[in-house]
């Protein structure tokens, strides 16, 4: 018996360490790079990792929630650039007020989204084509509205979103925040979010058990351009100006926080709290080999190393 | 006259962290025998065939194969020395043909070409040797599943297997298809190819297997002879008690009428079908696979978007759209496909028990009420005897049985008055069963309607008090459970009309 319940806390105190991987993770890279450079562990720097990390973790939380369904959005980069022009043209073009243009930005962002959810659910086409059309089609909607220019030229409230504090924290980070807590009590306490990990665990059981599982499907793509646009209208703001290839590349920086964050991509299994742990990941590794003076060309293969070696991990320990 | 022995295993003992999977297991097979292994789910079938062809490492014991102590590291090293196992998932590759399935890695080659002359012909000579009517140029896509059951054997003699595992191999077989594969088996004795044959069917056992290896809880309970022993006497092994009977005494009390399908028609599917369902009455819907007693049973709960008929309820007509219409209104269908279409494997009990009532256990109503949820799972764990350390265990690491139980406290916690159960104790051990069978006698106590759809005739006649034969997606006719026989089921799923 002794025996038994022995092997029983070994258990639970590998899965515990397995539970936390990810943040243990990000710990030793944080613990590394303070003794490596005695700027990393400063205020200042992680402020501005944090912020960097805002725009990219924003989207990659709709992306979870996507890929937690068992699809793919690579249209989240063309949406947020989209929804930044609009919100952008409506104030210096149209003259709008600046919390009404912003209103169209994301209502502009969430329809993209929409559209890629109906595509998805009740044509039945693959995501990753739709998604795929969507970020073409985007873009080009993108450069026709803004004629390939960058709009510029806001009233000074509009900064507020990508360049004001709260006391000493920056705007973004603070949106950030609230939407993690928001999106995880969506998918860990509400029955939407229950059915967003049923549906990636098995679409047909979720089916059969009466619920409604293409309007679960609908919701979470169009909520996904809504985060997107919420991303395009930080960037615009921090940028001071809505520019028609913003975003590019960044539906990939979105998957691979999520993927390292541990969900999977099958679907069915993961979470918001991991994602944005696989986001902080990449940011810090950026800062850090930033501050050691590595190239950057450098730092897109050690991105991509660490991409590639935190899945390995992630299969090995799922095999035992 | 004592035969070859081509595989002993000795004293097997195989310990898995906390639990002692095989606890000194013997089994030995003879040159051209048909041995069964039985057991109920968990007994360590599986466990000990995983042993044996080097997927798990044995702790003690030894393997003997014709004579030679043997140690296989791997699968591959198991094929070499003439072992195949044909799984219940068969592992063809849907979009090659038939030869080039069977030769797959071993084609003869012109320089870097495949020799398809050869190798049509090889494969020819490998049908025609097992007797198999089977086209090598037929892409396995679209063979039924019995003849990708053919192939897959066909692979595993063209290979020189001499030890062949069958695991659960008529699982998904029509009844004709069985036929055919138990000609094929009698074949293979004939090449003096020994069979280790597992299945839950006892009748299929004393039809083809000349011993039997009974295991239980990992241990080894005994070894006989088909021809010595009975059903009883095996169910007793497997289950270490004696089982009254297989089937309880079931009292119907039908009353009302609650669902009257009238000439109901799913293109492809279910051709003018037109029934009547009453309240504590159990009908049960018999028929060959591919009959339409599944799609019957899913155009009743809302799957099909296109069909045309009427579907009266409790009376007045019912547009069902959805299976969220049919829960809605207290039809529930329960897959006989629990793994594809009943489980979400990867979530909890309790995730899996809750989640047709989900919305109403919320707090603010808004957030799932936890306490609630795990009140609720807690209470079908202990009221169906579900084997689980808690209700936040995940559904995949239950057993057959046990994973069965959780779909129905689902289906049970949506308070349903009629009861779809298709296939409900395929591959589920005896004393589940039981189980299952009980609960369905309480179901109609309560005034619940239920239908059932098997493919165990046993199983029909003794649960039923009416019974639909279906053929070629139309009801054939109905019988009246406590006239009909198997042989008058027969008749009318094999296109035969009574008059």
């Amino acid at each position: 018996m002794n025996n038994i319940s022995g092997s029983i806390k070994d258990k639970s105190f590998l899965e515990i360490l397995n539970k936390f991987k990810t943040g243990i993770g990000l710990l030793v890279l944080v613990i590394v790079l303070s003794f490596m450079s005695p700027y990393f562990l400063t205020i200042p720097n992680l402020l501005n990792v944090v912020r960097q990390v805002s725009i990219i973790a924003v989207i990659s939380f709709g992306m979870t929630m996507v890929i937690l369904t068992g699809g793919i959005d690579l249209s989240v980069g063309s949406m947020l650039a989209f929804s930044g022009a609009v919100a952008a043209g409506m104030m210096v073009n149209s003259g709008l007020n600046v919390f009404l243009a912003i209103l169209i930005g994301l209502a502009a962002g969430t329809a993209l989204g929409l559209f890629n959810g109906l595509a998805v659910a009740k044509a039945k086409l693959p995501a990753f084509i739709v998604t795929l059309a969507m970020m073409t089609v985007a873009r080009g909607f993108t450069l026709i509205y803004t004629n390939g220019r960058p709009i510029s030229g806001f009233d000074e409230t509009f900064r507020f979103f990508g360049a004001g504090y709260l006391g000493r924290i920056p705007i973004p980070v603070v949106i950030m925040f609230i939407l993690l807590i928001v999106i995880y009590i969506l998918l860990k306490k509400t029955p939407f979010g229950r059915y967003i990990y049923a549906i990636g665990g098995n679409e047909t059981a979720t089916k059969l058990s009466g619920i409604n599982t293409d309007k679960i499907k609908i919701a979470v793509y169009a909520l996904n351009g809504f985060l997107a646009a919420v991303s395009g209208i930080i960037l615009t703001s921090r940028l001071n100006s809505a520019q028609p290839m913003a975003g590019e590349g960044y539906e990939l920086d979105a998957i691979a926080a999520v993927v390292l964050g541990g969900t999977s991509l099958s679907g069915g299994s993961g979470g918001v709290i991991g994602t944005i742990i696989g986001a902080l990941i990449i940011a810090v590794l950026n800062n850090g080999l930033n501050l050691l003076n590595v190239s950057s060309f450098y730092q897109l293969v050690a991105k991509g190393a660490v991409i590639l070696l935190a899945v390995f991990l992630d299969r090995k320990s799922q095999q035992q | 006259m004592a035969k070859q022995k081509v595989l002993e295993m000795k004293n097997i003992t195989k310990t898995f962290p906390g639990v002692k999977a095989l606890d000194k297991v013997n089994f030995s097979l003879e040159k051209g025998e048909v041995h069964a292994l039985l057991g109920e789910n968990g007994a360590g079938k599986s466990t000990l065939m995983k042993v044996l062809n080097g997927i798990h490492k044995r702790d003690e014991g030894e393997i003997i194969v014709k004579g030679e102590p043997v140690e296989f590291e791997n699968t591959k090293e198991a094929q070499n020395a003439g072992l195949a196992i044909i799984h219940q998932e068969l592992e063809l590759i849907p979009y090659l043909n038939v030869a080039e399935n069977i030769f797959l890695g071993r084609e003869e080659r012109n320089g870097v070409f495949i020799n398809y002359k050869k190798l049509y012909q090889q494969t020819e000579e490998v049908l025609d040797l097992l007797g198999v009517n089977i086209d090598p140029r037929a892409q396995i896509k679209d063979l039924n599943i019995g003849s990708q059951q053919m192939v897959e054997i066909a692979k595993a003699v063209s290979q020189d297997a001499d030890i062949l595992v069958m695991d659960e191999p008529t699982s998904s077989l029509t009844n004709q298809e069985i036929e055919i594969l138990f000609e094929l088996i009698e074949r293979l004795k004939e090449q003096e190819i020994a069979i280790v044959y597992i299945s839950h069917r006892l009748e299929e056992v004393f039809e083809i297997c000349d011993r039997v290896t009974v295991l239980r809880d990992g241990q080894f309970v005994g070894e006989v002879k088909t021809s010595e022993t009975n059903e009883d006497e095996l169910i007793k092994m497997m289950v270490g008690r004696t089982i009254e009977d297989r089937f309880p005494e079931m009292n119907f009390a039908p009353a009302d009428e609650i669902l009257r399908v009238k000439n109901l028609s799913v293109p492809d599917q279910i051709v003018n079908a037109s029934f009547s369902l009453k309240k504590g009455e159990i009908l049960g819907i018999a028929g060959l696979m591919g009959s339409g007693r599944t799609e019957l049973a899913k155009a009743i709960f809302g799957v099909f978007k296109e069909k045309t008929g009427e579907i009266f309820y409790r009376g007045n007509r019912l547009k069902i759209n959805s299976p969220a219409d049919a829960i809605d209104n207290g039809i529930y269908y329960l897959s006989e496909d629990r793994k594809e279409e009943g489980l979400i494997l990867g979530l909890s009990v309790a995730d899996n028990i809750s989640i047709s009532v989900l919305k109403t256990i919320l707090n603010a109503n808004t957030f799932i009420d936890s306490a609630a949820e795990k009140e609720l799972a807690e209470k079908y764990i202990k009221d169906l005897n579900i084997k689980t350390p808690s209700e936040k265990q995940l559904v995949k690491n239950l057993s057959g049985g046990n994973q069965q139980k959780v779909v129905i406290s689902k289906l049970l916690s949506t308070r349903p008055e009629v009861v779809i159960f298709d296939e409900p104790t395929r591959g589920i051990d005896v004393g589940a069963k039981r189980e299952i069978y009980n609960l369905m006698q309480d179901l109609i106590d309560e005034g619940v309607a239920v239908i059932l759809i098997s493919s165990e005739l046993p199983e029909i006649l003794n649960l039923s008090n009416r019974i639909l034969v279906m053929h070629e997606k139309e009801i054939m006719g109905e019988l009246d459970a406590a006239e009909a026989d198997q042989e008058a089921i027969m008749k009318l799923a094999t296109g035969r009309r009574s008059q």
